[in-house]
């Protein structure tokens, strides 16, 4: 690659010790994020797309979560090695966290100024009266009306837009290198969610700030990342540019994951194409190919080998099947398959 | 729309065309704010649903759209009187009047309790949350067998017989009786809910976002079972949602609410390519769709601010304090009913105007 990747992640591994035996919520997972691209995560619930960004931000507290193996190079520096300390001089200014639920992602006893100026004074060393200035300044950044006045209410006084308006200022006040945006809009309207994103989508371009956004929908990522990965039980199945990806899906997974989404601009009277059954429990996950039970293309190699992700000779497009160049998935209706 | 009809207007055979199911007539349902600790007094009221009516024919899937707080989930529920609406007539026309003792259009908004307790057999909901809405304490056996023992239908063996037909339509096993709801995933969980409305045989079934709390693999399945219910029993859906394209997906027709009033009442299609009101563009310009390219061409409508309080919504047309095509001196002080101004297309706007989004 040309330009030196802002974070490279290979082979993490992160697992969970519960009563019922170890969850492997990550399980060997590698990639990369450019400075100023804007990556798509997507996956369903239990995929490992938000213990990956939790990894990377050293939040899982062991004994219950445990980062057992791989590297996390931020800037060329391997964020697993570093003491606590220097970790917190990461955290919040070079790569900022957006959580989903901007009800409980505010303390409700704080005013929304402490909040924001909590992060500017300890990261970029001014006193209390510059920081309300900065503070004011970054909410006035993400559009919200009388930023001075703003400072001094409390969380409960703001709408769930207002709030993860705020919630992204507080991301970007220190001008981070990388933003992990943790389902931002989730637990939004539609009309807001579209406001929002509009608003991320601006601050980022702008400030050339790196995004991963972790999501489950295939529309906002569609609308926002340059580059995606699909995550299935753990594992990164497909990525590559997000163009590519969503018209000529390589894996399976993907191209069930498409079908099965009913779309605005389409009115189809038929059936769904759905991904039969349900993700595998990550604590015993099947041999082999861990979509294979699941996979309506699925041979003999898939029940026993793990398929590693493989260059598709798409534009950089990676996917993780054994069948992935074989398969031609964009001329296979969605019909077609779930008929045969 | 604003005249409330009497609340005990009763309507008689043949007053509804005979393939109308429901009819929903000047549906007001108002929560009251108290204040104070002794003296509860009454300082104003949320009012959740002003003035909605609307028609359900038999066998087809009325979409009810809108975002939060705009009333859909209380318009429904008041349509199933699991609320007590504050003013306004829901008509039900059943088809089985031979079976029920039960006149033929019965109000439900005024209906007595035994009349209610009848209807029930003919209405059913199926909730958001699969995990909230099962008892953790009872067997599958028991939640979904529930209601035949409320109706008196069957012997015990009859009744778990039927618990297993059940089990096997919604996909599940039917060996699954005795486990507990928390052995069971989201998806399968939703079906459980299915299966008991199911039981016992109803024509309305409302569906509360039946499916947005599930993945969107999972969310498929469902979808598609229901699909499959409704051409197998002819049910009638009411189908409550949030995500316009599921909503696109399964149903016959569409109604948009904003601010406890409906705004938009189409066919499907014409909801969906041909859309009159502002606030139908801004929502359906809103959603995002899986495919980068179109992305990259469409135009979205960013609506200003937040969605206005319902206990103190805008004056006249309740969108006009968001709307980019607000006119002053007409939107703010002149209320827009809702009018039919293409067959089976009812609009609420001083200006509506057909806009191609995608």
């Amino acid at each position: 690659m040309a330009v030196q990747p802002l974070l490279s992640i290979k082979d993490l591994r992160t697992y969970f010790t519960t009563e019922e035996g170890v969850v492997r919520a990550v399980d060997g997972v590698s990639f990369d994020i450019a400075p100023g691209e804007r990556r798509g995560v997507v996956g369903e619930s239990g995929s490992g797309k938000s213990v990956t960004a939790m990894s990377i931000m050293r939040l899982i507290e062991p004994p219950a979560g445990e980062i057992v193996t791989g590297t996390i190079e931020f800037q060329g520096e391997n964020l697993l090695a570093l003491r606590e300390d220097d970790m917190q001089e990461i955290r919040g200014a070079k790569i900022a966290m957006i959580f989903q639920d901007p009800m409980t992602s505010l303390n409700p006893v704080y005013t929304i100024g402490d909040h924001l100026m909590e992060t500017i004074m300890l990261h970029q060393h001014v006193n209390k009266h510059d920081a309300r200035k900065i503070a004011a300044d970054a909410l006035g950044d993400v559009q919200i009306p009388e930023p001075m006045t703003v400072l001094d209410d409390y969380p409960h006084q703001f709408s769930g837009g207002m709030r993860q308006r705020v919630m992204i200022a507080m991301g970007l006040s220190c001008n981070p290198d990388l933003l992990i945006a943790d389902e931002p809009t989730t637990a939004l309207d539609v009309t807001t969610q579209a406001q929002i994103m509009d608003l991320m989508l601006k601050l980022a371009a702008d400030r050339g700030t790196a995004v991963m956004l972790i999501t489950h929908d295939l529309g906002v990522v569609a609308g926002f990342c340059d580059t995606v990965q699909v995550m299935y039980a753990g594992g990164i199945v497909e990525s590559g540019k997000a163009q590519n990806l969503f018209s000529d899906p390589q894996h399976p997974y993907t191209w069930g994951l498409l079908g099965s989404m009913t779309r605005l601009d389409e009115s189809h009277t038929e059936r769904l194409h759905s991904v039969r059954g349900a993700p595998p429990s990550l604590i015993n996950p099947p041999r082999g190919c861990r979509f294979n039970p699941r996979c309506d293309f699925a041979k003999d190699i898939c029940r026993e080998t793990y398929p590693a992700l493989r260059d598709s000779g798409n534009d950089g497009q990676l996917a993780a099947c054994h069948f992935a160049t074989e398969l031609d998935l964009k001329l296979l209706t969605i019909g077609e398959a779930s008929r045969s | 729309m604003t005249d409330v009809t009497d609340a005990s207007a009763d309507l008689h055979v043949g007053d509804l065309p005979s393939d109308v199911l429901i009819r929903v007539d000047g549906l007001v349902k108002e929560f009251p704010i108290k204040r104070g600790v002794f003296f509860k007094k009454q300082v104003g009221a949320v009012q959740a649903v002003s003035g909605v009516s609307f028609e359900i024919k038999a066998g087809e899937t009325l979409g009810l759209v809108g975002e939060s707080g705009s009333g859909k989930s209380t318009t429904a529920r008041c349509v199933l009187r699991l609320l007590e609406p504050t003013a306004g007539n829901v008509y039900f026309q059943h088809t089985r009047s031979d079976e029920v003792d039960l006149p033929p259009i019965v109000n439900i908004a005024n209906a007595d309790k035994e009349t209610l307790r009848l209807l029930r057999e003919e209405m059913q909901i199926v909730f958001q949350d699969p995990f909230a809405s099962l008892n953790p304490r009872m067997t599958v056996a028991s939640i979904i067998s529930e209601p035949l023992i409320v109706h008196d239908s069957g012997t015990a063996q009859e009744r778990l017989d039927k618990v297993k037909d059940l089990l096997r339509l919604v996909g599940l096993s039917p060996e699954h009786t005795n486990r507990y709801p928390h052995e069971f995933s989201g998806g399968q969980r939703q079906r459980i809910g299915i299966a008991r409305a199911l039981a016992l045989n109803p024509s309305l079934i409302v569906l509360d976002e039946p499916v947005s709390a599930l993945d969107v693999s999972i969310q498929a399945q469902v979808l598609n079972l229901l699909g499959d219910l409704q051409d197998q029993f002819g049910l009638t859906y009411l189908f409550i949602a949030h995500d316009l394209s599921v909503v696109r997906h399964i149903s016959n027709r569409v109604a948009v609410m904003y601010l406890g009033k409906l705004v938009e009442v189409a066919e499907r299609d014409d909801m969906y390519t041909r859309p009159m009101h502002p606030y139908s563009h801004a929502l359906l310009s809103a959603v995002p769709i899986p495919d980068p390219e179109l992305e990259l061409k469409r135009k979205r409508i960013l609506l200003e601010g937040d969605i206005p309080s319902p206990a103190n919504p805008p004056a006249a047309c309740r969108f006009h304090t968001r709307c980019p095509k607000a006119v002053e001196g007409v939107c703010d002080v002149d209320e827009p009913q809702l009018q039919q101004l293409e067959p089976g297309h009812w609009v609420a706007c001083h200006y509506p105007e057909v806009q191609e989004l995608f």
